[in-house]
């Protein structure tokens, strides 16, 4: 069964998911990846306004494709979120509801996500073709000069994911590799 | 002595980069369908059938496999006999940046790896290896490469005295990246020469297709030995959880140094775009 969401994230939403959980997420997204978090992190320390309200909402690690002429998105997929564990907990502190990208989480992360009720989701990568078909618009909202690293306003419909990480300590990744491990 | 104007590389690397990035390798998209066969896991087969639609939807729409269109690395095979004539790099790289605009491929390049990293905007430069080689053909290897699949790769300089179980231990630690590298990944695994000849050995690696069977019978006993041991990982398609970890591992060796056993191992992902011409 797959269970449909939409953004912004309610605490009700988000404490409902459960690892292994198949989503399909409508609504309003945004991308960040490296560079993207390195401004945003400095912003919140220097208490300079954001590229968008981090409450109750979702950061899809992603830089995407140029947009060809008659599409809505150029393809798009998940990068490795490890690279940004770092500073996800202080994300969360300050609202963030949910991230999508690929590969497992520190502790660190999986610990923020239980504290301060937030999810981690899982697209597929090396996908992004069909990925794209699921986004409706692209629009470059912030940090123009970073190119494929700057911040995009992407509306989804139905955009297919897993719940990698819940709010309650669960983590797919661990659990479900367990059931398959030959040693 | 055979000419060739080194400008004519511009036509074929564009050509390259266009082909490899919107059509998945068909020696991997036969062993995802072969595998669904094996794959147990409900999301793994899940995964593995959005690859095979991928592909599908990215050859009919001309869309890149991924959004990583990775950086550019060309193999050239120069034959001995024949006069590339003109700036090589440069026609390679106007190829590049030509595909990469026209193409709408996301360019993934930073001019200085610290104090900046500002993307040169167009892709380049691509990464060129050039080996000589007998006659006057020249072979030119395009295999576009995403970030994820390179930072899994590693390199060790392995103690001689454990020989093979040394490079089997290495391989089977490294191959817990491949859960951040996209699986069902390809494995390549370099051992011999020195620390520079090693690295790129494991890449040449990738570049073999999966049906390959190396011509060594103990290096392909222990090709298939590691790629048994790899999937028992439990890893699975896109690392969450599975029996498919990998679609094939193959190794490459060198003569070294009394004292030296180097061993790499580099990875590529189930976007594997690799595309090749004949001149």
């Amino acid at each position: 069964m797959t269970i449909q969401i939409h953004t912004p994230l309610t605490v009700e939403t988000v404490s409902s998911l459960k690892s292994g959980d198949k989503v399909e997420i409508s609504g309003t997204i945004y991308t960040a990846r490296d560079q993207a978090h390195k401004r945003i992190v400095a912003a919140i320390e220097n208490g300079e306004a954001l590229p968008f309200e981090l409450a109750g909402q979702i950061i899809f690690y992603a830089g995407p494709a140029p947009t060809p002429p008659g599409k809505a998105s150029g393809s798009i997929g998940p990068t490795t979120s490890a690279r940004m564990d770092a500073v996800t907990p202080l994300l969360l502190e300050h609202g963030l509801k949910g991230v999508i990208g690929k590969g497992p989480r520190s502790q660190a992360v999986k610990d923020a996500l239980s504290r301060y009720n937030a999810v981690y989701f899982a697209a597929t990568g090396g996908v992004a073709a069909l990925l794209s078909s699921y986004i409706k618009r692209v629009e470059l909202i912030a940090y123009p000069d970073l190119g494929p690293e700057a911040v995009y306003k992407l509306e989804v419909e139905n955009f297919p994911v897993i719940v990698a990480a819940d709010a309650h300590g669960g983590d797919f990744y661990e659990q479900n590799r367990r059931l398959y491990k030959r040693a | 002595m055979r000419e060739i104007p080194a400008a004519e590389l511009t036509r074929i690397v564009k050509d390259l980069c266009l082909k490899a990035n919107t059509g998945l390798r068909p020696d991997v998209l036969e062993a995802v369908r072969a595998s669904l066969a094996v794959e147990t896991s409900p999301t793994g087969r899940e995964v593995l059938e959005q690859v095979l639609q991928n592909a599908e939807l990215a050859a009919s729409e001309k869309l890149p496999i991924c959004q990583d269109t990775g950086y550019v690395s060309v193999f050239i095979q120069l034959g001995q006999d024949v006069w590339l004539k003109g700036d090589i790099a440069e026609a390679i790289n106007e190829g590049v940046r030509q595909a990469y605009a026209e193409g709408f491929l996301r360019k993934s390049i930073v001019a200085r790896p610290i104090f900046g990293r500002e993307n040169t905007g167009d892709n380049t430069p691509a990464f060129i290896n050039i080996d000589l080689v007998a006659g006057d053909k020249v072979k030119i290897i395009v295999m576009p490469k995403g970030g994820g699949t390179e930072n899994a790769s590693r390199l060790r300089m392995l103690p001689v005295s454990k020989d093979a179980d040394a490079v089997k231990r290495f391989v089977l630690e490294m191959a817990e990246n491949a859960a951040k590298s996209c699986p069902p990944v390809i494995v390549g695994v370099g051992v011999g020469g020195s620390f520079d000849k090693v690295g790129l050995l494991a890449k040449k690696a990738l570049l073999r297709p999966l049906s390959d069977k190396n011509p060594d019978p103990q290096l392909a006993a222990f090709e298939g030995e590691l790629l048994t041991e790899i999937n028992n990982l439990g890893i699975g398609p896109a690392g969450l959880g599975g029996k498919v970890t990998a679609l094939g591992v193959k190794i490459e060796t060198m003569p070294t140094h009394i004292a030296c056993l180097p061993a790499a191992i580099a990875f590529n992902c189930i976007a594997a775009r690799q595309a090749e011409a004949t001149i």
